[in-house]
């Protein structure tokens, strides 16, 4: 196992580097460049000595392989360099985004969980009656509706009805939870809700298949109770590709809310992700990108151990 | 007989809005808050160009001159921290005098020496620190701090708008002894003389100021503070607004958003608006086959039904004047009896597009000619105005497609690539209604290569430079007419769409502000007050 185990993580390694060139060279494909976005993009007029100016400043007047140098130079030394929007620290610019990000991911992570294994199971057991329809018809409209369209409709119905607005600045949980919750409960629930409809269809599939085995046939013939066989047999035989379903999207959500962060004010990686591909921000855009492709590696290789170790035939091979 | 509709809505919202405590008592207390769609990269008002930065930080400081924060033109030039000056009989020295008893916020003393640190810096930066406003002070020679309390500037020749351009808002006073440490200390701290002290910036969410207790102006500010909330989605700045829980955005909300939020609220908001100093033009490019030939550049703008388009377009989108190159209902504005007589602007629009057609034919283009007009990825108002432009071409038989280029992208792809364009759509938006500021764009390419059109014209080029110079106003416009005849009708070197129309909701408690055409004026926010 242990073999395993390093021979999965250092193949992470290569994986990163190639994530690393690949969106070094994409970015520089892109039209535009951030001393454009800063300064042309406004509608006012700009000399051409400013853009030199600012664009020698960034670097962004030396070759290409010298800046792909400094900058994989920078990465071993785990220097992400500064925003070239900003001009501060890509670590600090993070650092403040992650951990509302984090704790959304978690939330709707719970949300997602706590619905889709228990509705799974149940679809799964009551097949093709009204229970199962239920839960068909409620995971095909998490999917069916986009998130960022379930948070308008909340503020919306917030307004509407209550009057009343979720709070709008972020404030960390250690320093005012009921605030914290009051402002994150509600994206967590619009995001949790497409992720578990995910969750459950792949809980609901897996459980079909499981319960058909002939160990599941022959734990019922023992005369094994029903609970113990569904908890102890199936349910642990069938999350293993749910689990895979939500570490994947897990990884997803610490980058991928652009919309949603929108719609909610949410001060996270995503509306970052988003804001420095529109500034061309170079050296944000390729940290954020390796810290979600490390983030994806990350749980990939997680799940891969779980996987071997709930099921020892995968590290034998 | 047609109204002035710039100025119309310039007037009426004076009626309605009127000045700081025109009508009531200022009330002090309270914090104002407030949405800003985009943040500032740096806090350096001398190297930056987004409204994201002036409207949360625009409050720590004063410039020298500023815009009346009364006139709803937005054009006047009114005492900040000089409190009166003189200019020479030939026009080629001003001399200042700085008010007395001004402090930075660490309690120092303002003095001559810092504004003339500020402007050197503007003016005359040194190697490496980037100045975007540098160009607009050619004409200074020298800045000279004869004693304390006295600014000289010396300028190399008469410049008509020399006062105006003082009155930029970007031009913050630092302190002398901080540049000369550190011209870069700026971009990431604050210490200004301003009605607003610094508290709190957290990136990506909001941006705090309070009180400065010890402001020169007494009894101002009225305000104990301000917090800037940084939203982007639009959809949540108008929910925001709804929910009361943001009392006004600077910028502007649509045609939809007024209605909407006036239903939901009623008495507890208002609206101020005005003819906003931004506007869409096309460029069209010279140096590509058939644009070179203006019959067909004029063909291109006698097709438009600007006035019609007025009515229409500014009920969904936030576009309304029909202008030239100046916003109308502002000192250099052309009427709108005057501007009926330039192509593309006659009343009579059936007469005009079968002139359009006329000139097409002559030019030997045929029915049904095609051409591309790239568009920017931003939907408000570019999407709505192509829309509109290409059904308006379509109707002198000329086939338009549209391609929509993503905004970040759109200059280096685009305008500043004179081989990837045919027609396209371009923008300009000014800090302060100047023609010096807004018909530069307009002269050669070789002069100024933000002109996408891509031409040469001494004509223009010589004209701008009188109208610069001209030191009495009549005939200041009277060049501006000349130039603005030759741009839009004799050569059509652009198309003008329509003047964006800028609408700022506001909280009923809200007093004290005045919409302008320009919204990077009116933040200092030393007048604002609140009713409760």
């Amino acid at each position: 196992m242990a073999r395993y185990v390093v021979k999965r993580f250092l193949l992470m390694i290569p994986t990163l580097i190639g994530v690393a060139v690949l969106i070094f060279l994409l970015l520089r494909v892109i039209p535009g460049d951030v001393v454009e976005v800063r300064f042309v993009a406004q509608g006012q007029f700009t000399s051409q000595d400013v853009l030199q100016i600012e664009r020698a400043k960034l670097g962004l007047d030396q070759p290409l392989w010298k800046q792909f140098v400094t900058w994989m130079v920078g990465l071993l030394r785990f220097d992400f360099g500064v925003s070239m929007w900003t001009g501060a620290p890509i670590t600090e610019e993070i650092k403040l985004r992650f951990a509302l990000s984090l704790q959304l991911s978690l939330m709707a992570t719970a949300v997602a969980t706590l619905l889709a294994i228990p509705l799974g199971v149940v679809a799964a057991l009551k097949q093709d009656t009204w229970v199962d329809y239920v839960v068909r018809v409620f995971s095909i409209a998490g999917l069916a509706m986009p998130s960022f369209w379930l948070g308008i409709l909340m503020i919306l119905g917030f307004l509407i009805v209550f009057r009343w607005l979720p709070p709008m600045v972020y404030t960390p949980f250690w320093v005012d939870p009921w605030q914290n919750l009051a402002q994150l409960v509600w994206p967590a629930l619009a995001v949790g809700w497409r992720y578990s409809a995910v969750a459950t269809r792949m809980t609901r599939s897996a459980m079909l298949e499981v319960l058909r085995e002939d160990y599941i046939r022959t734990a019922r013939a023992k005369g094994l109770w029903l609970k113990l066989i569904l908890v102890r047999h199936a349910l642990k035989n069938a999350l293993l590709p749910v689990m895979t379903v939500i570490g994947l999207e897990f990884a997803f959500l610490l980058g991928g809310l652009v919309v949603t962060e929108q719609v909610f004010n949410l001060n996270g990686l995503g509306l970052l992700f988003v804001e420095a591909i529109a500034h061309r921000d170079y050296t944000l855009t390729q940290a954020l990108v390796l810290l979600v492709a490390f983030v994806f590696i990350l749980v990939n290789f997680l799940t891969d151990v779980a996987y071997a170790w709930v099921d020892p035939r995968i590290r034998l091979r | 007989m047609r109204l002035n509709k710039g100025l119309l809505v310039l007037a009426l919202t004076a009626l309605l809005a009127g000045p700081a405590g025109a009508q009531e008592k200022p009330r002090y207390g309270g914090e104002l808050v407030y949405t800003v769609p985009s943040e500032m990269p740096s806090y350096d008002g001398h190297r930056e160009q987004t409204f994201g930065l002036i409207h949360p930080i625009a409050p720590h400081y004063n410039t020298l001159l500023r815009v009346d924060p009364t006139d709803p033109t937005g054009t006047k030039p009114a005492p900040d921290l000089a409190e009166s000056w003189t200019a020479s009989k030939d026009g080629l020295t001003y001399t200042f005098k700085l008010r007395r008893g001004v402090k930075f916020h660490d309690g120092s003393e303002m003095t001559s020496k810092d504004v003339k640190a500020s402007y050197d810096k503007i003016i005359f930066p040194p190697a490496g620190v980037a100045s975007v406003r540098k160009a607009t002070y050619t004409v200074v020679e020298v800045v000279e701090a004869p004693d304390p309390y006295t600014v000289r500037f010396r300028l190399k020749w008469p410049a008509g708008a020399f006062l105006q351009s003082l009155a930029s808002p970007w031009n913050f006073i630092y302190k002398a002894d901080i540049l000369a440490k550190d011209m870069h200390w700026y971009e990431k701290n604050i210490m200004g003389t301003g009605p607003f002290v610094f508290v709190e910036h957290v990136k990506g969410s909001h941006w705090v100021g309070k009180k400065n207790p010890n402001y020169w102006d007494k009894g101002k500010p009225y305000l104990d503070g301000y917090r800037a909330m940084f939203v982007k989605a639009h959809a949540t700045q108008v929910a925001m607004v709804r929910g009361e829980r943001s009392m006004i955005q600077f910028r502007s909300f649509t045609p939809a958003d007024r209605e909407a939020l006036t239903a939901a609220l009623g008495p507890k908001i208002k609206f101020q608006e005005s003819a906003w100093d931004c506007i869409l033009m096309v460029a069209i490019n010279h140096t590509k086959k058939p644009f070179d030939d203006k019959r067909v550049r004029k063909a291109l703008t006698l097709a438009l039904d600007r006035w019609e388009a007025s009515k229409t377009l500014s009920k969904i989108a936030i576009v309304k004047e029909v202008a030239g190159v100046q916003v109308p209902g502002t000192p250099y504005a052309t009427p709108p009896e005057e501007l009926k007589k330039l192509a593309g602007y006659w009343p009579d629009i059936e007469k005009s597009r079968a002139e359009a057609r006329r000139l097409l034919k002559e030019a030997g283009i045929p029915d049904g000619f095609s051409f591309t007009f790239k568009n920017r990825g931003t939907p408000m108002p570019y999407e709505p105005m192509a829309i509109w432009l290409i059904d308006q071409w379509r109707k002198v038989g000329l086939n338009v497609k549209q391609e929509v280029v993503e905004a970040a992208a759109y200059y280096g792809s685009v305008l500043r690539k004179p081989d990837a364009f045919q027609v396209a759509m371009d923008f300009q938006c000014g800090y302060i209604v100047d023609p010096d500021l807004d018909i530069y764009k307009f002269v050669s390419n070789d002069k100024n290569p933000d002109n996408y059109s891509y031409y040469t014209d001494r004509t223009l080029d010589d004209l701008y430079v009188k109208q610069s110079r001209a030191q009495d106003p009549e005939e200041r416009k009277k060049y501006i007419r000349e130039f603005e005849r030759r741009l839009l009708d004799d050569e059509v070197h652009v198309l003008m769409t329509l003047q964006w129309h800028r609408i700022v909701p506001m909280s009923a408690k809200v007093h004290g502000w005045q919409v302008t055409p320009s919204h990077y004026l009116n933040n200092q926010l030393d007048t604002v007050w609140l009713s409760q």
